[in-house]
């Protein structure tokens, strides 16, 4: 018999206030399985930021709680959770601030009490991965916007940490940046690891990640596979988010007998192969 | 008709701490032009120089930078290298990609008027740009709002129709959407559209976002490795997906759905837009 993943992430009832007359969070509940891949989709100032921020302690509920691994976190510190729960911060410059890419990606291992030998190949691993030798002895201050966030992806997930939290990581990066970065991700995942990705890009969302919840107000509106959320045209409009260019020409051509419902280019191909050799047009 | 827009064999490298060193050139050898009016979109990997490219444009590469230039570039007939970046700021107008970055007054009204207050225009001058620029982005009303009630979406229309005050010939916009909802990126592109259309503004736009760059462009330039790689109408360029993904930008999803239509089934789709593509594929599942 299988068995169930353990619950790598609980939220009960969750309510946050930066000012006592304004909550920005209102009741969250969530669970997430250990392994699990999920977005967090919610046009902006929905509290999808302050949300992930309550899961490593950055911010502590105003009411409500967190169970990380079945342990509630009120009493943790942040240092104590950051071996758990790796964030990559939105905006690259609030995180990155050592002299070197290579001094930033052995940061966070030198202070996990590795062996010098264990932070330099760990560190040699990492900027290989993630493409970034060439710049490994050069500032990050005078690197690029897209190459600054690489840098301060990859110096989180250099720790390894169990849960991973990442704010819009592929904000500034080009296409090829976000495939890796994708494909390094879904790696991490099997390896049972539990990532929680924020992110508008619905797009990506259809093509790599199977699960995502929907914020709107402080709500959590939708929870669920990708798939049926983005049946819900209604509700992402809401929520002022766009669906993939693909799914919006599929619900055009609706009317020339195209599937409505259909999110990847490959679904695409698939259905105007059915309707080709149907109509005999092909 | 003289380009408004003249880069010449443009090289150029930022200054580096050990001078030993050979210097690292961003740009060997750039060339382009840009015709007045024309809506160029500037596409390229991280690290290729985007920004450098923007900073250029009005003197602050090098002026404020420093480093080694090679080669010209001129802006309505002023070469970057001997005029002052206040004067070629008055015809380089830029938008950056965080709009906190840029805002620093109390309100509206405040922050648009700011610039040529400081260009000494008459005072019902002023008040008749902002209130001009105020309207192309779609902010009228909000003269008296302060800052920082507005969403990410409108502060990045305040910061452009500051810049749109001062009558900029180019509208340079380095990755403007990228902090923004959907929503917020729609407002903004819905704006320049309007620029564009009603204003004959000369448009330079960096951006990652290629199914806008379709949708508003005249041409596409992509960069890599200090040069033009590509140039050309939208559908010319994001025609050439292999070449594209080589380089490792991204092109409209349609696009990449014409390519795998045309590897599968033998189609000639080329289309790169939504019109584009409902229009092609419709009238193919017509066809008999």
């Amino acid at each position: 018999m299988a068995t169930l993943p353990q619950i790598a992430l609980q939220v009960k009832n969750l309510h946050f206030a930066y000012k006592p007359d304004n909550p920005v969070l209102k009741g969250i509940s969530l669970t997430l399985p250990e392994g699990s891949f999920t977005a967090i989709i919610g046009q902006n100032g929905s509290g999808k930021t302050t949300l992930a921020k309550q899961l490593n302690g950055l911010l502590r509920p105003t009411a409500g709680q967190v169970y990380l691994y079945n342990t509630d976190i009120q009493h943790c510190s942040i240092s104590d959770l950051s071996g758990t729960v790796g964030y990559v911060f939105q905006n690259p410059d609030h995180q990155i601030f050592s002299p070197t890419t290579r001094q930033e990606i052995a940061f966070g291992l030198k202070n996990l009490r590795l062996s010098k030998q264990e932070v330099d190949l760990q560190t040699q691993n990492v900027l290989a991965a993630f493409h970034l030798n060439a710049y490994a002895d050069l500032q990050p201050a005078t690197l690029s916007y897209g190459l600054r966030r690489k840098i301060s992806i990859a110096a989180v997930m250099a720790t390894s940490p169990k849960v991973l939290i990442l704010d819009e990581p592929t904000i500034g990066l080009d296409w090829r940046s976000t495939m890796e970065l994708i494909g390094l991700l879904k790696q991490y995942c099997q390896q049972g690891n539990t990532i929680l990705l924020i992110t508008h890009d619905l797009r990506l969302i259809a093509d790599h990640i199977p699960h995502c919840m929907l914020l709107h107000s402080g709500q959590l509106l939708a929870f669920g596979e990708t798939r049926t959320i983005f049946q819900d045209v209604e509700i992402l409009h809401q929520a002022h988010l766009a669906l993939p260019q693909i799914n919006q020409l599929a619900r055009r051509l609706s009317s020339a007998g195209v599937r409505p419902d259909i999110l990847t280019v490959e679904e695409f191909c698939d259905e105007y192969r059915k309707l080709a050799l149907k109509r005999q047009v092909l | 008709m003289a380009p408004i827009l003249t880069i010449e064999k443009f090289s150029y490298a930022y200054p580096s701490i050990d001078i030993s060193k050979e210097p690292q050139w961003v740009f060997q050898d750039l060339t382009l032009d840009v015709e007045e009016g024309e809506f160029v979109s500037v596409m390229g990997p991280t690290g290729v120089g985007k920004t450098t490219l923007c900073l250029a444009l009005n003197g602050i590469v090098p002026q404020s930078t420093g480093g080694i230039i090679r080669g010209d570039i001129w802006v309505d007939g002023l070469n970057t290298k001997s005029h002052p970046i206040s004067k070629l700021a008055q015809r380089v107008g830029m938008v950056f990609q965080d709009p906190d970055a840029q805002l620093f007054q109390v309100n509206v009204e405040a922050e648009v008027a700011f610039g040529l207050e400081n260009l000494g225009v008459p005072r019902d001058e002023i008040r008749k740009r902002v209130d001009w620029a105020l309207s192309v982005v779609h902010l009228q009303g909000f003269d008296l709002t302060p800052l920082s009630y507005l969403s990410g979406g409108q502060k990045q229309r305040v910061a452009i129709a500051a810049i749109l005050a001062m009558r900029p010939k180019i509208l340079v916009l380095d990755e403007p959407t990228t902090n923004l909802d959907p929503v917020g990126k729609e407002e903004i592109l819905a704006g320049i559209k309007e620029l564009r259309h009603n204003h004959g503004t000369t448009v330079i736009f960096v951006s990652h976002e290629s199914e806008f760059i379709a949708e508003l462009s005249d041409r596409v330039v992509i960069l890599d490795q200090g040069q033009v790689a590509m140039a050309g109408s939208p559908e010319s360029v994001f025609s050439q997906l292999r070449a594209l993904h080589d380089i490792g930008v991204s092109a409209p999803q349609v696009t990449e759905l014409a390519d795998c239509l045309n590897r599968e089934f033998g189609q000639g789709f080329s289309f790169c837009t939504l019109d584009l593509a409902d229009r092609a594929i419709r009238s193919s599942l017509m066809a008999a």
